[in-house]
C-alpha cells in the first residue's frame, strides 16, 4: 500500500467471529460434506496482503447495471414479476460507512428458474431477465438496484427440500480479508425457516441479519416495493495511536 | 492499546451456491450484454512491468472429485512488490496492473490466470514476505469463502524465511501452498487446491 487510504481503511481487522458464521462441515446442506476442511484453520495476523484489496474505482458502471429489470431486456420490455427496489448501507463493525465498493447481485426470477446451463426447475426462463447486477457504494455506503422478485425454488438436497426467495450478494469492502458474499431474504418469508442453507448459520440473531425489511417509506408509488438489506462488514481497529499494521 | 468495541456484528456468509457465475462471471455463463467483460477476467495491459507467468491448477473435493463449479479470486502486489492503491470513486484511471483477478474453475476444476511474478512484500516487523498470491475461493458447498495463498518453489530461499509459510509445522502441508515452475514461452507454476483429503490445502482464519 502506499499511503493512499479511502475513509475507514487504517488499522488493522478486528478478528472474525467464526462462530457466527456458518461452519464449514453442516451435515444439513449435503454439499457442504465432501468440501469442508478437515484441518483447522491457520491464524496469523492480518499482513499487508489481507489489509489490502482490490478497488472499482476506475470502472464506469453502465447505466443499467442496478437494474434487473431492464438490463438484460430482449425486446424491450420489462422482466416480469413484483417489482422491487431492494437498498442498503454497506458498513463496517464500527458502524462506519463503506464508500466506493462494488456490491454484485444475482438472482432467479419470478418463477425461481435462473438462467444457467446446469438449472433443472420446470418453471420457465422469461426472456427479459438475466438476473445479474451490481453497484458502487455512494459516499455514505448505499447501494440500490431495481429487480423483481425471484420465487422460490425446489433444489436436489433433500427429497423435497425448497429454496426461500433470495438474492445472492458479493462485497468486496477495502481489504482482500473483508472479501464476502452472502444471501438476501424476504421479511415475512415463512420458507426462510425451513431452508437447509438458511440452517447452517447456527444463531438466529445471525440469521435475521439477512433478512431484508420491507421499506413502505422508499416504495415507488404505483410502481415498486422497497426493500432495505444493510450489509456489514469486519471493521478495523482504530488508529488512536500509532497502530502496526502487521503481527498483532 | 485500547480500541472501541465493535458495535455492529459482521453480515453472516452464505455459499455462494451453484449459481455463482450469474453474479460473478456473466458472460462466461451466457449473461452477454449486461456487461462487456466479467471483472477481473484480464489482469494484464501493455503496460504492466514484470515477469508474464500463468498460474494454474485444479480443484478437488474430499473425494478426489474437481470441483467444477468453483470461483476463484486472486490479489496480488506487482513487480515492486507494492499493491495497487485504493482510488476515491472519481477517479477514471486504470492502474497499469491492478492485482486482481477472478476465474471460474471448468469442469474438470482447472482455473488459469495470466499474471506476473509479484515481488516481496514487507511482513511483519518490516522483514519481506516470500513472493505470492493471496487467493479466495467459493462455490457451491462452501459456506464460507476459503482463503489461502499461492507460492512459488522457484524462490526456495525467500520461502524458507517466510512469516506465514513458518507458521505451518509440518513440511507436507507446507507444500500444499507451493506452486512448481514449467518453463516454456510463459513460465507456468501448477498447483492443486485440495478442499479436504490427505493432501488438503492449508486455508486461514485472517
Amino acid at each position: 500500500m502506499t499511503g493512499h487510504f479511502l475513509p475507514g481503511t487504517d488499522g488493522v481487522l478486528f478478528q472474525r467471529d467464526r462462530a457466527w458464521h456458518p461452519p464449514a462441515d453442516t451435515p444439513g446442506y449435503k454439499s457442504s460434506t465432501l468440501r469442508a476442511p478437515r484441518h483447522s484453520l491457520l491464524s496469523f495476523g492480518p499482513t499487508r496482503s489481507e489489509m489490502a484489496g482490490p478497488t472499482f474505482g476506475h470502472e464506469r458502471l453502465g447505466a443499467l447495471d442496478n437494474d434487473l429489470i431492464r438490463n438484460f431486456s430482449q425486446d424491450g420490455g420489462d422482466a416480469i414479476g413484483q417489482r422491487l427496489v431492494v437498498y442498503g448501507q454497506v458498513l463496517d463493525e464500527n458502524a462506519r460507512p463503506v464508500p466506493g465498493t462494488l456490491v454484485e447481485f444475482w438472482q432467479a426470477n419470478a418463477g425461481g428458474r435462473y438462467r444457467h446451463k446446469k438449472e433443472g426447475y420446470v418453471a420457465a426462463l422469461d426472456p427479459n431477465f438475466g438476473g445479474f447486477g451490481r453497484a458502487i457504494t455512494d459516499a455514505q455506503g448505499f447501494y440500490h438496484f431495481r429487480t423483481v422478485r425471484p420465487g422460490a425454488y425446489p433444489w436436489p438436497n433433500g427429497g423435497n427440500d425448497w429454496r426461500p426467495s433470495h438474492i445472492h450478494f458479493s462485497i468486496f469492502g477495502h481489504a482482500f480479508a473483508q472479501r464476502l458474499i452472502t444471501q438476501m431474504y424476504f421479511e415475512g418469508d415463512p420458507m426462510i425457516w425451513q431452508c437447509p442453507i438458511v440452517g447452517t448459520i447456527p444463531d438466529r440473531a445471525a440469521i435475521e441479519q439477512l433478512i431484508a425489511r420491507l421499506d413502505r417509506h422508499n416504495t415507488t408509488p404505483m410502481d415498486a416495493l422497497a426493500y432495505r438489506f444493510d450489509i456489514v462488514l469486519r471493521g478495523r481497529r482504530s488508529t488512536m495511536f500509532e497502530n502496526r499494521l502487521e503481527g498483532n | 492499546m485500547l480500541h472501541p468495541t465493535p458495535t455492529l456484528k459482521e453480515t453472516p456468509s452464505q455459499t455462494a451456491g451453484p449459481y455463482v457465475h450469474i453474479g460473478m462471471t456473466p458472460n462466461f455463463c451466457g449473461i452477454t450484454g449486461v456487461i462487456d467483460a466479467d471483472p477481473g477476467a484480464s489482469m494484464l495491459t501493455p503496460d504492466t512491468k514484470g515477469e508474464r507467468i500463468t498460474i494454474t491448477g485444479r480443484v478437488f473435493d474430499g473425494s478426489g472429485a474437481p470441483v467444477g463449479d468453483a470461483v476463484l479470486e486472486i490479489w496480488q502486489a506487482d513487480a515492486d512488490g507494492a499493491y495497487a492503491a485504493p482510488m476515491g470513486p472519481n477517479s477514471n484511471s486504470r492502474p497499469a496492473f491492478t492485482g486482481w483477478g477472478r476465474q471460474p474453475a471448468g469442469s474438470d476444476g482447472t482455473f488459469v490466470f495470466e499474471t506476473i511474478k509479484p515481488g516481496r512484500v514487507a511482513g511483519p516487523d518490516g522483514r519481506p514476505m516470500a513472493p505470492h498470491v493471496s487467493v479466495w475461493i467459493v462455490a457451491r458447498g462452501i459456506n464460507i469463502g476459503l482463503q489461502t495463498r499461492i507460492y512459488f518453489a522457484d524462490e526456495a530461499e525467500a520461502n524458507a524465511g517466510d512469516h506465514v509459510l513458518n507458521k505451518i509445522m509440518d513440511p507436507r502441508r507446507r507444500e500444499t501452498l507451493v506452486a512448481h515452475r514449467q518453463e516454456g514461452a510463459v513460465p507456468r507454476y501448477v498447483l492443486d487446491i485440495h478442499l479436504q483429503g490427505d493432501r488438503e490445502t492449508v486455508f486461514f482464519d485472517i
